[in-house]
């Protein structure tokens, strides 16, 4: 009798491509949300795996805050060919201009809260009624109890309290015209097991997430990247760093980390030995407040 | 290294939170950050020490009241296994979310209060243990500090629970003395119980074997999704993808198509475009057929020696999930895997009271958390298994349709 086992991400792996199969089948017109970071990466890996050895059937769609790590969206660029997938981008830049948002202030002008502008008319442009993402259920308490479909109305906005019952492995994707479905395929994936995962797959990185010589301003202990979008104070103390992202979003928003790790191994390392989670080792803009996440998604942020 | 799912049932005021706090926080699951974030919160409520259950609650509305809504899930690993934790509220009128969570668990940690005993809160998460046939059922006597650690109240609990147990049926059980709040028998093993011999909780959990759950005889394929990759080199490339649900496929093997009843063979499987000597549950695959026929989304692809129901007459039990009532005669759609069909309610046969298993014949109106036993007809015939017999094909759900919400998890029998 053959050995009939599995390890941790082979179970996760066979459960993700069920999700992104039953996507593929519920939905008429559905679309991954693809940033350039290792989560949306690890997706992309997923589709691929899924439908071999056919195309992925749904286009790569990257929301373009402007503020992005050129290296990002080299590699956005690339893997998007690579993968054979039809890339559509839109820029946040055009919505605030079409729509006069106005953009948030301050030190570290972030644009994403007006990403889910830009969000919402690509969804409408395009008709999406399914927007695959690459968040994770360790991410945050909020993110800790929504759902691997999660619905979202006109508005984009999510109501925890409306939340649809998820049984088994039985996803309901049924929505009313103007609704959507943000899918969750990684759910149940942790930090670990997406860089395990990357190794596992061999899958090549944007090369922000290993270690090199930055300029970086350092506030509140956190490394923020010198860009052309920050706001540089006097006083403000600018040093070179050794440092590497742990995620990668915004520039504005998203710190980098004091690291030398130079491959893969190296990160997984770290990270198994760290004290500091992902978000709060990395995400400027989760600290506003406890409810901070639960806010903005009930407003349209995936 | 493989994965275990478990769902830890119980109120707050059980310590249901500060066990999977304590088991967090011992496996160093819990980083720095988080931590102080719990501590500011903690200090908040004016409570000076920190409240471990607030490591669990979400959403704001929970952390205001200190009560869990919510399914939330929660993960950790050791060296030995990773562990997904469904933490469900225990309360009756969160059913629901509780039978939701247990869909999808390999095993349930039940609390009891050692002050307390056998309540009537064990009696229905026990029942819903056993409606939703989890493999494995741990229940932990906790808050053994309350009573002086005293071996004569644990058995006495031992033999209560034991005694219920085998009227549920229910097969693997395992008892365990804790303090969740001390973390006596958690990780560690207590000096306060010398006389449990058992392993520890964390012990227990890394340890228990759950690849024999997987049922290997009989095979259940839903087709999702249909290749077709029509480009140059692969024009004649039609592959069935789909999770293998149970049981295993290889070249050769003679297959029914259900609910057609069409015969084929497999002329190769695949899993993520490389041909493999076999899929087994439950992986992701691909299966091709030598025959050129007619298979779409929901289909049902069987080994010919398996036999399973094809009915349009289903029996269920159901939990009723929408705050609108049940209304026999009325038409929902049923979803069971990747095949959905409309169908209607024909008749309630009993009304299940899951504090007492009682079977009322009269009953109001059927909401928000009732379990009741049911005819479906449906619209057009079903392969299904009996839940009982075959848990990973027997769950379906129903949906409303025209409110497209998920209404009611259906064991079907």
């Amino acid at each position: 009798m053959p050995q009939h086992t599995l390890n941790y991400l082979d179970l996760l792996e066979a459960e993700s491509i069920h999700i992104m199969r039953e996507v593929a089948g519920q939905f008429e017109r559905p679309c991954l949300l693809f940033s350039g970071g290792k989560d949306s990466i690890t997706l992309v890996q997923l589709a691929l795996k899924a439908f071999k050895p056919g195309k992925i059937p749904f286009p790569l769609v990257h929301i373009d805050t402007g503020h992005n790590f050129p290296e990002a969206l080299e590699y956005r660029d690339r893997m998007a060919k690579e993968a054979g997938a039809k890339l559509i981008v839109r820029k946040v830049e055009d919505t605030i201009k079409a729509r006069g948002l106005k953009e948030a202030g301050g030190k570290f002008p972030s644009r994403n809260a007006l990403q889910s502008y830009t969000l919402l008319d690509t969804i409408e442009e395009f008709g999406f009624d399914a927007c695959i993402g690459g968040a994770r259920r360790d991410e945050e308490k909020a993110r800790a109890k929504e759902r691997i479909f999660s619905v979202r109305d006109e508005f984009g906005q999510w109501d925890p309290k409306k939340q649809r019952p998820e049984l088994w492995n039985l996803y309901n994707g049924m929505i009313a015209k103007g609704e959507n479905v943000r899918v969750f395929p990684i759910s149940n994936w942790v930090e670990l097991d997406v860089w395990n995962y990357i190794k596992r797959e061999g899958i090549q990185l944007p090369s922000i997430y290993f270690t090199h010589e930055r300029e970086v301003i350092i506030h509140n202990e956190y490394l923020v990247a010198m860009s052309e979008f920050v706001r540089v104070d006097e006083g403000d103390v600018i040093v070179k760093r050794n440092v590497r992202y742990r995620t990668v979003g915004d520039m504005t928003c998203t710190a980098a980390v004091a690291s030398t790790a130079a491959t893969i191994d190296d990160i997984i390392k770290e990270i198994q030995h760290t004290n500091i989670s992902e978000r709060g080792e990395t995400r400027i803009d989760d600290q506003v407040s406890e409810a901070a996440m639960e806010d903005r998604k009930k407003n349209g942020y995936f | 290294m493989d994965l275990l799912r478990f769902i830890t049932a119980g109120s707050v005021d059980d310590g249901k939170s500060t066990l999977i706090g304590r088991l967090l926080y011992d496996t160093d699951s819990i980083k720095v950050d988080q931590l102080e974030t719990i501590l500011k919160q903690s200090k908040n409520k004016s409570e000076g020490e920190i409240d471990l259950a607030l490591f669990t609650d979400g959403l704001r509305a929970e952390r205001e009241q200190g009560i869990t809504i919510d399914v939330a899930y929660k993960y950790f690993a050791t060296e030995k296994r990773k562990f997904i934790i469904a933490d469900a509220p225990g309360h009756i009128q969160y059913t629901r979310n509780m039978v939701t969570g247990a869909s999808n668990s390999d095993l349930i940690i039940i609390l009891v209060d050692a002050r307390l005993g056998v309540i009537e809160q064990t009696r229905r998460h026990s029942i819903i243990a056993s409606l939703l046939q989890i493999p494995h059922v741990v229940v932990t006597i906790n808050k053994m500090d309350m009573v002086n650690f005293s071996e004569e109240v644990y058995n006495t609990i031992v033999a209560d629970y034991s005694k219920m147990a085998d009227m549920l049926k229910i097969k693997d059980v395992t008892f365990i003395p804790i303090s969740a709040l001390n973390g006596d028998n958690i990780v560690n093993p207590s000096i306060n119980t010398p006389w449990y011999k058992g392993e520890t909780l964390l012990n227990l959990l890394e340890t228990i074997n759950i690849t024999n759950d997987i049922n290997y005889e009989e095979s259940r394929f839903p087709v999702q999704f249909v290749i077709r990759p029509q480009s140059e080199d692969l024009h004649d490339y039609r592959g069935y993808a789909g999770k293998v649900l149970s049981g295993t496929y290889k070249k050769g093997d003679v297959v029914t198509i259900l609910p057609d009843g069409i015969d084929s063979t497999i002329k190769a499987v695949e899993v993520h475009g490389i041909e493999v000597d076999e899929a087994f549950a439950p992986q992701s695959a691909v299966i091709r057929l030598t025959d050129d026929i007619d298979i779409n989304r929901g289909d049902l692809i069987v080994k010919k020696s398996n036999i399973l129901k094809v009915s349009q007459e289903i029996e269920a039990t159901l939990c009723w999930m929408d705050t609108k009532p049940l209304v026999v005669g009325n038409k929902y759609l049923l979803q069971v895997q990747s095949k959905r069909v409309r169908c209607v309610i024909k008749e309630i046969n009993y009304k299940l009271d899951v504090n007492t298993l009682v079977k009322h014949e009269q009953f109001d109106p059927v909401g928000l958390n009732d379990v009741v036993h049911v005819l479906i007809k449906t619209a057009s015939p079903i392969a299904y298994d009996s839940y009982n017999t075959l848990r990973a094909n027997g769950g379906a759900i129903l949906i409303d349709e025209t409110a497209h919400t998920t209404v009611a998890g259906c064991m079907l029998s």
